[in-house]
């Protein structure tokens, strides 16, 4: 089931999500990507109902785009977590959409930071945070390992610590992961980790 | 399992002579995950008035927003700040209404009023005040804070003493809820001077 977890490292952030599209008892897909580079410098890693991801995250980074066009700056890491959180929080009372979010950015000046927002629109800035069945593992992997001052490569062999154990002790875990970094030269896919491919269809 | 109980809190606040104290637990949790142990739920209104918003997360951030927002108007059409008794009313109001849709927070209002005279105040989540003397709690843990405030408490404490019993009053009630803990935030407030601690605490 739905694993989305991130950290931030020395002078980087990272974010790490599942890639299965599961419905029911069935996986319909194991390379969906769950993790939105929001705009040159963010991330957003969610996870919850597939369709109010794909609308909710997009609708995000829509408008923050929007902000930059109109305004010429781009919104802060923590001005596009709190914007998000509003909009979550107002469609809490109406419509609410149900996506937990892992937002990644790098700012000069603050450097980088992640925020945890979930469903109901709690949001907290925080040094590691994951959602999911999966966050019991990693949650724990990452309490023991995790340092503020984590090189990339330190990082990313904590992430793969996370998804191994993940892997061996979840009943439900997801085959596939995607890493996606995020630091002062933008947000980018780091690697993916994948231990099924997506068999190709035979052509008539 | 109530939606004031999601996330976990400890609140409290105590009367001393001629000043006031507010502190919370610092843990954010979702149900019996912990989230991060960092998290604020006192904020400043101005300096000689604080208000704690135990219960939901989400709802105390909102809240709080809708708060500032509502001080600031003031603030612009009076000329000066508000008094604790006349934002305690602001805070009763605003929950009522959302009468038969509540924020599910239990407020707590500090302040120095007219000559510096402390008052302390509690509402549940519709609005209905609760003035005391000696100490309000709220939360999680407010079965236990009732014990250790009722057996802790003297009235006319000077500041360092109100630090001393407030701050062993919440860690030793936080000790017998599992869903508050992991350190407090108390602040001292007298009319000349502010002081915020961080106490660590148990981290189990």
């Amino acid at each position: 089931m739905e694993s989305v977890f991130g950290l931030v490292g020395a002078d980087f952030a990272l974010v790490v999500a599942d890639s299965s599209a599961v419905h029911s008892i069935l996986v319909h897909k194991s390379n969906e990507d769950k993790i939105m580079v929001l705009d040159s410098h963010k991330l957003l890693g969610a996870s919850g109902e597939s369709g109010d991801r794909a609308q909710f995250t997009e609708y995000i980074q829509k408008n923050v785009a929007l902000y930059q066009f109109r305004n010429g700056i781009p919104l802060t890491t923590a001005a596009a977590a709190n914007f998000t959180r509003g909009e979550l929080a107002t469609a809490l009372r109406k419509n609410p959409y149900s996506v937990n979010i892992l937002m990644a950015g790098y700012d000069k000046g603050t450097g980088p930071s992640l925020y945890y927002i979930d469903y109901i629109a709690s949001l907290h800035k925080v040094e590691k945070g994951a959602f999911g069945y999966g966050s019991y593992f990693s949650l724990a992997m990452m309490d023991r390992h995790y340092r503020k001052d984590m090189t990339v490569e330190e990082a990313v062999e904590l992430v793969d610590k996370c998804i191994i154990e993940i892997r061996s002790r979840l009943v439900v875990a997801p085959p596939n992961f995607v890493i996606k970094i995020v630091d002062k030269d933008g947000a980018r896919e780091y690697a993916w980790r994948e231990s099924i491919k997506d068999t190709s269809v035979p052509t008539a | 399992m109530s939606i004031f109980e999601y996330n976990g809190s400890a609140l409290v606040a105590m009367v001393g002579k001629n000043c006031f104290a507010i502190a919370s637990d610092r843990r954010l949790g979702v149900q019996l995950q912990t989230v991060a142990t960092d998290f604020q739920r006192i904020f400043k209104i101005h300096d000689k008035l604080f208000v704690g918003l135990s219960g939901l997360a989400t709802d105390a951030q909102t809240l709080y927003q809708r708060l500032v927002f509502r001080h600031k108007l003031y603030q612009l059409r009076e000329e000066r700040d508000m008094k604790p008794e006349t934002f305690a009313s602001l805070v009763s109001a605003i929950l009522y209404e959302k009468r038969f849709g509540p924020y599910f927070c239990q407020p707590v209002i500090a302040g120095l009023g007219d000559e510096d005279k402390p008052f302390i105040c509690t509402m549940d989540s519709i609005g209905a005040k609760e003035l005391a003397k000696d100490f309000v709690v709220a939360g999680t843990a407010s079965e236990s804070l009732y014990g250790a405030c009722e057996s802790m408490f003297k009235p006319d404490m000077e500041p360092e003493e109100l630090f001393e019993t407030i701050s062993q009053a919440l860690l030793s009630s936080v000790d017998r809820d599992c869903l508050s803990g992991w350190g407090g935030h108390v602040y001292v407030v007298t009319p000349t001077e502010v002081t915020e601690r961080i106490l660590k605490g148990r981290m189990d």
